[in-house]
C-alpha cells in the first residue's frame, strides 16, 4: 500500500486537473462539434501569465487577474478564429483551431525565449503534507474536492438556469435552437468562457505540482484531457470527469508499475514508465473500438 | 407467373422502442413495376434501407432471385421486444454491406439526391462502373488494365448518350438543375448493371410535366434494360399510372396490396391517408 | 474538376517540372557555396512535398481525417536507419546496447522501399480497428496511435533494435538534391497515377458521400484501407528521406506538432490539390528556413535604412488598417470581430511606429529569436481565415493554363 498510495494520490490529483480541462473540450465539442485543439494551449498560457504576473504583484491579486485574462483569451479566440468559420466545413474550423494552437505556442516561445519558467509558489496549496506514508503537496489533496465542487456548480448551472437550458438546446440541435430564437453566438461564447475559466483554475492546480511552464506544456495535458472527454463520451460532463480520473490514475499506475512489482519481489527494469503517455491513447483506442461513443455518449445515426 | 426477383419475409426493424417497419412481407416479380406507398413516416425508406443493407433488420429475411440475401433473427433485448409472429423461423444471420448487395444486382437512388456533387457527370457514372471492372489497385494505378478502363469509359459514354446527358458530361454534378440531377442519379444506378432498381421518391420536388416525363422514362428504362422496378413514391398520378401492383404501408405495417384500381377503392388506404376519427 | 482534355496545360506543366529538375541538376554542379541555403530548402522542401502529398491523398482525396502522419514517418525513418547503418559503425551507434542485434545492412533503395512497406504494414494493423470511426474520432485515434508508436520506439527494452531514446546515425545519406528530387518525383508520380485511376475516382466518391459510394458498389472498408496504407507507405518513405536529410533520427521529434505542420501545408496548398501541396511545401520550408530567417536576428538600422523602414511599415499598416475599417462597415461577409481585431492590431503597430520614429531608436524592435515563428503563424492564421481554399483550391497546375472555353453551351441545350 505504501508503494501504491503516492501514485494513486497523484493519479487522482492529475485526473482532477485533466477533468477541469476536459470539461472545456467536451462542452465545446457538444455545441460546435469542434475539437478545440487550442484549449490545451489556453491552459498553458494561463500558466505562463501566472508566472509573469506573480513577478510583479502578490499572488492573491495575480490569480484572479490571470483567470480574467484567460477567460478573455478564450472568448477572443472563439470570436476571431472560430466564429468566421461557422458555416465552413468542419475540417476548416478544426484546422483553424490547430492554427491558433500553433500561434499561441510560438507566441509564448517568443516571449519566454523558449525557456522553462519557474512557476510561483502559492502559499498553502504548495505546502507539503503527509498522508499516511506518502508525502505530497496540499494541492494533490484539495484538487479532487475542488473539482467535484466546480463540476457540481457547473451541472447546476446547466440544468437550472436559462443559459444552461439554451446550451443544452444548442447541443441537442444547433439549427432548431437557432430557429427558436436562441442567440447562438452568446451561448457559444458562454461555453468558451466557462471552459477557459476552468482551464485557468486547472492550470494553477496542475503547474503547482510541477517546477516550470514552457510553451509546449499545454500540448500533452490538452491531448489527454481531450482523450478523457472522448473516453467518457464526448458532450457529457460527468463522462469527461470520470474519464479524466481514469486516465490520470492509469497514467500514474503505469509510472509506478515497476516500483509496485518490486514489492512482490518481481524486479524488472524494462522501462514501463516510458508508456505513461501512451497508455492514455491505448485506453482511447480500446474504448473507441468497443464503444465508439464513449462511456456515456449518445448514439448518433446518419439519416439516409 | 413470372419469377420472383425480390422477396421480403417478415421484416421488422426496431430503433430502440420504435418499430419503424413491422412484420413486412412482399414480393416483386421479374419485369414488374411495383410501388410502395404510405403516409410520411410509414417506414418506406426504412424498408428500402433493410433491403439495401444500410440497416440490419431486427428480424426477417430478404431474398433476391430466390437466394437469401439478408437474414437476421432477433437477439438479446430485441428478442423480448420483437412483436412479430414468426419468431424462430430464421436461424441464419446474413448481413452483407450495401456494396455487396449492389454487386448482386440491386441498385438504388436516394430520397435526397446523393450525387458526388463536386465531381463531373461523367465521373459520377464511371464510379458506378468501378465495381464491375476487372482490375486491382496495382494494375489500375500502373495502367496495366487500360483495356478495362477504356471499356468502362465507352460504356459510361454510351449510357450517358442513351440518357441524353452526354452533352453535360463535363459539368459538375452539383451544379445541374434538380430534375437533371434526378435523371443522373438514375443513370448512375443503371451503370451498376442492376437487375432490380429501387427508386426512393424519384418524383419528389417535380412539377406535373416533369413527373409525366419521368413516368415515361421509368417505363422506357424498364423495357430497355430488362429491369424490375420497385419504388417509393408520393405522387399518386405517377404511382397509379405506372405501377402494376401497389403495397401500402402505414405505421410500419402493411395495410393493403393490389392493383392501382383496388388500392384506390380500399377503405383502409383512404383512412390512412385522410385520417380517421377516433370512433370510426 | 473537368475531365476535358487540356493538352496545353499538360505541356506547360511538364515543361515547368522538367526545367525545375534541370535547374536543380545544373545549378548544383556550378553554383557557388553561397547558394547552400537554396539547396537545403529544395531538399527539405521536396521531402515535405512527398509527406504533404501523401497526407493529401488521405485527407483531401479520400476524405479520411487522419492525424497519424508523424507516426508513419517515424516508422519509415527508423526502418531506414536500422537496416542501413554500416555494420562496422554499429558498435558506436548502439553503444549502450552492445552494437544492437541487427548485424547486417541492406542496399539503400531496398531500405527505402522497406521503410514504406513497414509503415504500410503498421497502417494496415492500425486501420483494422480505427478506420470504422467517423471524422473527428478517426483523427484523434490516429493521433493516439502515432503517440503510442513514438513511445514504443523510445522504450529502452527495445534498445537493441531501436537504440532506445538515443540517436540513430551514421547511415548512408543522399548528398545531392537531385537524388531527393528523383525519389520524391517518382513517388508523387505514382500517387498522381493512382488518383487519376479508377481507384482514385472511388476514393473521391468516398470523400463526396460515403453512403452513395457504398450504394455504387464501392467496398468502403477495402478502399479506405487501401488509401490509408498507400498514404502511409509514402509517408514512411518520406520519413526515411527526412532521416537522410537530418543525418540522424530520434523518435522524440516525431510529435503531433509535426503532423499539424504537414496538415497546415496541405491546407495552405489547397485540400484536394496535389500541385497545391507541392507549391505549399516549398513555400513553407523556404519561408520558415530561409526567407523569414531575418526576423530571428537582432538588427541595427543605419540612419538611411531607418527612414525607409518607417515609411514602408507606415504605408503597409495604414493600408491594412483602412482595408479592415472598410470591411467592418459591411454587414455581410466575415464577422466584424475578425476585422476589428485586425484593425486593432494595425492601430497598435502604427502607434508603436510613431513612438519608434520619435524616440530615434536604431535597433529594430521585436526582432529576436522566435519572432519568425510568430509572424509565420499569424500568416497561417490569415490564410486559414481569409483564404480557406488555399493557394490552389482543388485545381491542379495544368488547369491554370487551360485555354478559355465556351460557357455552358451544353447545359442550355439539355434544359
Amino acid at each position: 500500500m505504501s508503494v501504491v498510495l503516492p501514485y494513486l494520490l497523484s493519479g487522482i490529483s492529475v485526473g482532477g486537473q485533466y477533468a477541469l480541462i476536459a470539461i472545456g473540450y467536451t462542452m465545446v465539442y457538444g455545441i460546435l462539434r469542434l475539437i478545440n485543439f487550442a484549449h490545451g494551449d489556453v491552459f498553458m498560457v494561463a500558466g505562463v501569465m501566472m508566472v509573469y504576473m506573480c513577478a510583479s504583484m502578490p499572488w492573491y491579486i495575480a490569480m484572479p487577474l490571470m483567470i480574467v485574462f484567460t477567460v478573455l483569451i478564450g472568448f477572443a479566440i472563439e470570436r476571431v478564429a472560430y466564429m468566421p468559420l461557422r458555416s465552413a466545413p468542419r475540417m476548416s474550423i478544426m484546422i483553424s483551431a490547430i492554427g491558433v494552437s500553433y500561434l499561441l505556442q510560438n507566441l509564448v516561445a517568443y516571449i519566454t525565449g523558449g525557456l522553462s519558467q519557474q512557476y510561483p509558489t502559492i502559499p498553502f496549496i504548495s505546502d507539503s503534507i503527509n498522508i499516511g506514508p506518502a508525502n505530497t503537496k496540499v494541492v494533490t489533496v484539495i484538487t479532487p474536492f475542488l473539482v467535484i465542487a466546480l463540476v457540481f456548480a457547473l451541472v447546476m448551472l446547466i440544468n437550472h438556469t436559462k443559459i444552461g437550458m439554451a446550451m443544452r438546446a444548442v447541443a441537442k440541435d444547433y439549427d432548431t435552437a437557432q430557429l427558436m430564437g436562441i442567440r447562438i453566438n452568446s451561448v457559444i461564447s458562454t461555453t468558451f468562457v466557462i471552459g477557459s475559466f476552468l482551464a485557468a483554475i486547472g492550470s494553477v492546480l496542475y503547474f503547482s505540482n510541477y517546477t516550470g511552464v514552457t510553451y509546449t506544456s499545454g500540448a500533452m495535458p490538452g491531448l489527454k484531457a481531450f482523450v478523457a472527454a472522448v473516453f467518457g463520451g464526448i458532450g457529457s460532463i460527468p463522462g469527461a470527469v470520470i474519464g479524466a480520473f481514469i486516465i490520470g490514475i492509469s497514467e500514474n499506475i503505469v509510472k509506478g508499475f515497476e516500483a509496485m512489482l518490486a514489492v512482490f519481489g518481481i524486479n524488472s527494469n524494462i522501462g514501463i514508465a516510458t508508456f505513461s503517455d501512451a497508455v492514455t491513447f491505448a485506453l482511447l483506442i480500446i474504448i473507441l473500438v468497443v464503444k465508439p461513443t464513449g462511456l456515456f455518449g449518445e448514439k448518433a445515426t446518419d439519416k439516409v | 407467373m413470372s419469377n420472383t426477383v425480390l422477396q421480403i419475409d417478415h421484416i421488422t426493424m426496431q430503433f430502440g422502442g420504435v418499430v419503424a417497419v413491422n412484420d413486412l412481407s412482399l414480393t416483386v416479380n421479374q419485369g414488374e413495376i411495383v410501388a410502395l406507398i404510405g403516409p410520411n413516416g410509414a417506414g418506406k425508406t426504412t424498408a428500402f434501407n433493410c433491403v439495401t443493407g444500410v440497416y440490419e433488420p431486427t428480424n426477417g429475411r430478404v431474398s433476391f432471385c430466390g437466394k437469401p440475401m439478408v437474414e437476421n433473427f432477433p437477439q438479446g433485448k430485441m428478442k423480448k421486444m420483437y412483436k412479430g409472429t414468426m419468431q424462430g423461423e430464421y436461424t441464419a444471420k446474413i448481413s452483407p454491406t450495401p456494396d455487396r448487395i449492389t454487386k448482386l444486382g440491386i441498385a438504388r437512388t436516394f430520397q435526397n439526391i446523393r450525387l458526388f456533387s463536386n465531381l463531373s457527370v461523367f465521373d459520377n457514372v464511371l464510379i458506378a462502373k468501378h465495381m464491375r471492372a476487372k482490375h486491382n489497385w496495382f494494375s489500375s494505378t500502373f495502367r496495366l488494365s487500360q483495356a478495362e478502363e477504356r471499356r468502362m469509359r465507352e460504356e459510361a459514354t454510351a449510357l450517358l448518350a442513351e440518357q441524353n446527358l452526354l452533352q453535360l458530361k463535363d459539368e459538375v454534378a452539383g451544379s445541374l438543375p434538380y430534375g437533371i440531377q434526378r435523371r443522373l442519379e438514375i443513370a448512375r444506378a443503371l451503370a451498376t448493371e442492376p437487375t432490380l432498381l429501387l427508386l426512393d421518391e424519384p418524383a419528389a420536388g417535380m412539377n406535373p410535366q416533369e413527373t409525366q416525363e419521368l413516368t415515361d422514362f421509368i417505363r422506357e428504362i424498364r423495357d430497355k434494360y430488362k429491369l424490375t422496378v420497385f419504388m417509393i413514391e408520393h405522387h399518386m398520378d405517377l404511382v397509379m399510372q405506372i405501377s402494376e401492383r401497389i403495397y401500402v404501408l402505414d405505421f410500419g405495417k402493411l395495410i393493403a396490396t393490389g392493383t392501382p384500381e383496388e388500392i384506390q377503392s380500399n377503405q383502409k388506404v383512404i383512412d390512412a391517408y385522410l385520417g380517421v376519427t377516433e370512433d370510426a | 474538376m473537368k475531365t476535358k482534355e487540356n493538352k496545353r496545360g499538360k505541356i506547360i506543366t511538364a515543361a515547368i517540372i522538367i526545367s525545375v529538375f534541370l535547374f536543380a541538376a545544373i545549378a548544383e554542379k556550378v553554383a557557388p557555396p553561397s547558394w547552400n541555403m537554396l539547396f537545403m530548402v529544395l531538399k527539405k522542401g521536396s521531402i515535405y512535398v512527398l509527406i504533404a502529398v501523401s497526407m493529401n491523398l488521405l485527407n483531401g482525396f479520400t476524405g479520411l481525417f487522419s492525424l497519424g502522419q508523424a507516426g508513419f514517418m517515424l516508422l519509415g525513418a527508423y526502418t531506414y536507419g536500422i537496416f542501413t547503418i554500416p555494420v562496422e559503425d554499429r558498435a558506436s551507434v548502439y553503444q549502450y546496447f552492445d552494437g544492437g542485434v541487427i548485424q547486417f545492412t541492406i542496399p539503400v533503395p531496398l531500405a527505402l522501399l522497406l521503410s514504406g512497406l513497414v509503415a504500410a504494414l503498421f497502417a494496415f494493423l492500425i486501420g483494422l480497428p480505427v478506420l470504422r470511426l467517423k471524422s473527428d474520432y478517426l483523427a484523434i485515434a490516429t493521433l493516439g496511435f502515432a503517440e503510442i508508436i513514438r513511445a514504443i520506439f523510445q522504450w529502452q527494452a527495445l534498445g537493441p533494435v531501436t537504440n532506445g531514446s538515443n540517436l540513430l546515425r551514421k547511415f548512408p545519406v543522399f548528398e545531392s538534391t537531385i537524388a531527393y528530387f528523383a525519389v520524391v518525383g517518382l513517388c508523387v508520380a505514382i500517387i498522381l497515377l493512382l488518383i487519376n485511376s479508377s481507384y482514385g475516382r472511388a476514393f473521391k466518391a468516398i470523400r463526396e458521400d460515403e453512403i452513395a459510394a457504398e450504394a455504387m458498389g464501392i467496398n468502403l472498408a477495402k478502399h479506405k484501407m487501401l488509401a490509408f496504407c498507400i498514404s502511409s507507405f509514402f509517408a514512411g518513405i518520406g520519413g526515411a528521406l527526412l532521416a537522410m536529410y537530418q543525418t540522424s533520427v530520434q523518435a522524440a521529434i516525431f510529435k503531433s506538432a509535426m503532423t499539424y505542420e504537414i496538415l497546415l501545408i496541405v491546407v495552405i496548398g489547397g485540400i484536394g490539390s496535389i500541385s497545391g501541396s507541392i507549391i505549399a511545401s516549398f513555400l513553407y520550408i523556404a519561408c520558415s528556413e530561409w526567407w523569414l530567417r531575418f526576423l530571428d536576428q537582432e538588427t541595427i538600422l543605419q540612419p538611411t535604412e531607418r527612414g525607409k523602414f518607417i515609411i514602408v511599415m507606415a504605408v503597409v499598416f495604414v493600408t491594412l488598417l483602412v482595408l479592415m475599417l472598410i470591411r467592418i462597415k459591411k454587414p455581410k461577409g466575415k464577422p466584424r470581430a475578425l476585422y476589428g481585431t485586425g484593425a486593432a492590431v494595425c492601430a497598435v503597430v502604427l502607434v508603436w511606429l510613431v513612438y519608434f520614429a520619435l524616440t530615434g531608436q536604431t535597433k529594430v524592435p521585436l526582432l529576436r529569436n522566435g519572432f519568425r515563428m510568430v509572424v509565420f503563424s499569424v500568416i497561417i492564421m490569415i490564410i486559414v481565415l481569409f483564404f480557406s481554399h488555399g493557394i490552389m483550391g482543388t485545381k491542379e497546375l495544368p488547369d491554370l493554363f487551360k485555354p478559355k472555353e465556351k460557357e455552358d453551351g451544353g447545359k442550355e441545350a439539355a434544359l
